[in-house]
């Protein structure tokens, strides 16, 4: 038993006001992967306050097992006894892998957890897979391959964690596909107890507010993204006239964010969303791979760049080398002349 | 007396990438690339210079990095910070998040008491927003990620809103807490004219050392204490004046590995080319239309 533990793959089930994140049901999918690949368990940790149907829906995403810990202290998010039961738990069953949502509640927990627990932490990774390995001439059974875009350009990492049992990482939304399992495996939830510890009380919520994102870039449709080539703020504005037309979602690069011509929530590529349209159009982009991480899944792509050899072409499926501002004025009037 | 310690990183300007810092391959020269105080890091600092002046007390500022790392604290002195410290050494090259926390949780630890640490939500060079939270979790303190404002300080607490996913919270912490700050929390102040005539002479110790290789009728000790009286010494840390276990720190205290690097090559789809004409225009919509992509 000790030993199949010790190659176990967990996710976090991140889950608010009571409802399972969609990107912990992305990641156990992914994480059946992994585990099915290490012939081990995948197993679900379910924390938080009258949420046994989180834990009871995990196992149509893959999992074999739930750990759920159920405390009015849990009901909502906060980092110190959400990392308390955490680092008790890997301490005493030993997880192989443990996967995080790349959200901001991941993002709070997960490196103080690789902190507790001395691991490797991979932040945003794009895939995920395991391998036989040979590192500096040692060979490692059935690692994780941690694998991102790294800064600088058309590179993709790959990290490894040879010396560390547990190897961790976070994944942002979208990037994993949600495929539920076709014969889930029976539902066995664990109560784990809730201990309760005096620094708890150091830091209160005093105030929540939360309103479902008004943005829906996820399940748009069609998106019109605009980036930095746009040059201005005013620029960008095409992109939404054309958006308008089109009754699209409006996207930007993160150079587009940087620059003030569109939110974060917004923001399409490694470290923002990973979107699927059934049509999107760049424009202004030059299409790094960070960005192309995030779109280039797209069913159609249509590209509009003044620089014939940048590399969103390549991902394209329509390309227009001009100029977005005398390009878009007229493929608006082309549309409104076909829908008449 | 409110002690805040501000941790800053310098960080290339990936904002800036123009064709002269690319290689023939594709991908960025990071050594041409100019370096620059992280955004995120200046409205952290921000913060804190708020906090000094609304609660009193005064701002450490603190990077680890190599030499050259003093240019950014000589910026965060520009702002307004009351001192600065470099931590550089050999030793710590190479470091990953658990092994640059580590470090700087003994540098935090070294400059005690604090009550408040800032940083920067993440860096620009790679985005993993990790230091912040495992330096906290080192320290055996509370944090507050993803700030936005501080609304309050008293009787040893620190009240301040957070970005949570769709929404806010507000948070109460005892003191001491990290915090970690977003880039709309607060516009950084300009440099102040009199404080950048004053610090552009401070000197790491480093940079001092070099002085008296290069000259052979200078004293290191003197230059210190000269430089020290006119608050022109940037205090400089190396491994040995941190209680730290070498095994922990740099390469060697890092789990992650880059087990290799792939450039991407890009397979080239079947693309059509539409001339940006009105009559090219018109046969892309038909095409989607005739797609059932467009409506």
């Amino acid at each position: 038993m000790n030993q199949i533990k010790n190659s176990d793959v967990w996710v976090f089930v991140e889950q608010r006001d009571g409802k399972a994140a969609d990107v912990s049901l992305e990641l156990l999918c992914k994480g059946r992967k992994l585990a099915d690949a290490m012939e081990s368990r995948l197993i679900s940790i379910v924390l938080g306050h009258n949420v046994d149907a989180v834990a009871a829906q995990t196992f149509a995403y893959g999992s074999n097992e739930s750990l759920l810990i159920s405390n009015p202290a849990l009901e909502h998010y906060r980092t110190g006894p959400y990392e308390r039961h955490l680092v008790k738990l890997i301490h005493e069953m030993r997880p192989r892998i443990v996967l995080f949502g790349a959200t901001i509640i991941g993002r709070d927990l997960a490196p103080r957890i690789a902190s507790a627990t001395q691991s490797g932490l991979t932040a945003d990774c794009t895939d995920l897979q395991i391998a036989d390995i040979v590192y500096l001439r040692q060979s490692y059974p059935r690692l994780l391959l941690q694998i991102r875009p790294a800064f600088g350009g058309n590179i993709i990492a790959t990290i490894i964690t040879p010396e560390t049992h547990t190897q961790m990482a976070t994944v942002r939304e979208g990037v994993m596909e949600l495929t539920p399992v076709e014969c889930p495996s029976r539902p066995v939830i664990t109560s784990i107890t809730f201990t309760a510890d005096p620094t708890d009380d150091l830091l209160q919520i005093i105030e929540r507010h939360r309103e479902g994102s008004k943005i829906n870039l996820k399940s748009a449709p069609i998106v019109v993204a605009g980036g930095y080539g746009l040059g201005t703020k005013e620029n960008f504005r095409l992109v939404n006239d054309l958006a308008k037309v089109l009754g699209a979602e409006v996207a930007g690069t993160r150079a587009a964010v940087d620059a003030g011509f569109i939110p974060t929530e917004r923001q399409v590529g490694q470290t923002g969303l990973t979107i699927r349209p059934k049509l999107y159009i760049a424009i202004g982009i030059s299409g790094a791979i960070q960005h192309r991480a995030g779109m280039q899944e797209s069913n159609k792509i249509v590209a509009i760049n003044v620089d014939p050899d940048a590399p969103i072409f390549d991902v394209a499926h329509y390309g227009i080398v001009g100029d977005a501002i005398e390009v878009i004025p007229k493929l608006i009037d082309a549309y409104k002349a076909r829908l008449k | 007396m409110l002690h805040s310690i501000a941790l800053v990183k310098q960080v290339p300007d990936t904002a800036n990438i123009s064709g002269k810092v690319m290689n023939d391959d594709g991908t960025v020269n990071r050594s041409k690339l100019p370096a620059v105080l992280n955004s995120e890091d200046r409205s952290a600092l921000e913060l804190a210079l708020r906090v000094r002046d609304q609660y009193g007390g005064r701002v450490t500022v603190v990077t680890m990095g190599p030499p050259r790392a003093s240019d950014v604290l000589r910026e965060c002195l520009y702002m307004g910070a009351d001192s600065a410290c470099l931590v550089s050494d050999r030793k710590f090259a190479g470091a990953d998040t658990l092994a640059t926390s580590y470090v700087l949780s003994k540098v935090v630890q070294k400059l005690a008491p604090f009550d408040l640490v800032f940083a920067g939500r993440q860096a620009i060079d790679g985005d993993t927003a990790q230091v912040g939270p495992q330096t906290a979790e080192k320290l055996g303190i509370s944090q507050i990620t993803y700030t936005e404002s501080i609304i309050d300080i008293c009787d040893g607490a620190i009240t301040a809103r957070r970005r949570i996913d769709g929404g806010y919270e507000i948070l109460r912490s005892q003191m001491p807490t990290l915090l970690t700050v977003i880039k709309d929390a607060a516009v950084p102040r300009p440099f102040s004219a009199k404080r950048l005539m004053a610090f552009k002479n401070a000197r790491t110790l480093i940079d001092l050392e070099k002085l008296v290789e290069d000259n052979s009728l200078l004293y290191l000790d003197k230059l210190i204490e000269e430089n020290r009286q006119r608050g022109l010494y940037i205090d400089t840390l190396t491994a040995d004046d941190l209680d730290i276990q070498a095994d922990r720190c740099g390469l060697k205290g890092s789990p992650t590995r880059v087990y290799k690097i792939d450039s991407v090559v890009l397979t080239g789809r079947d693309r059509q080319n539409i001339e940006p004409t009105r009559d090219g225009l018109t046969g892309l919509v038909d095409a989607l239309i005739r797609d059932h992509i467009l409506g």
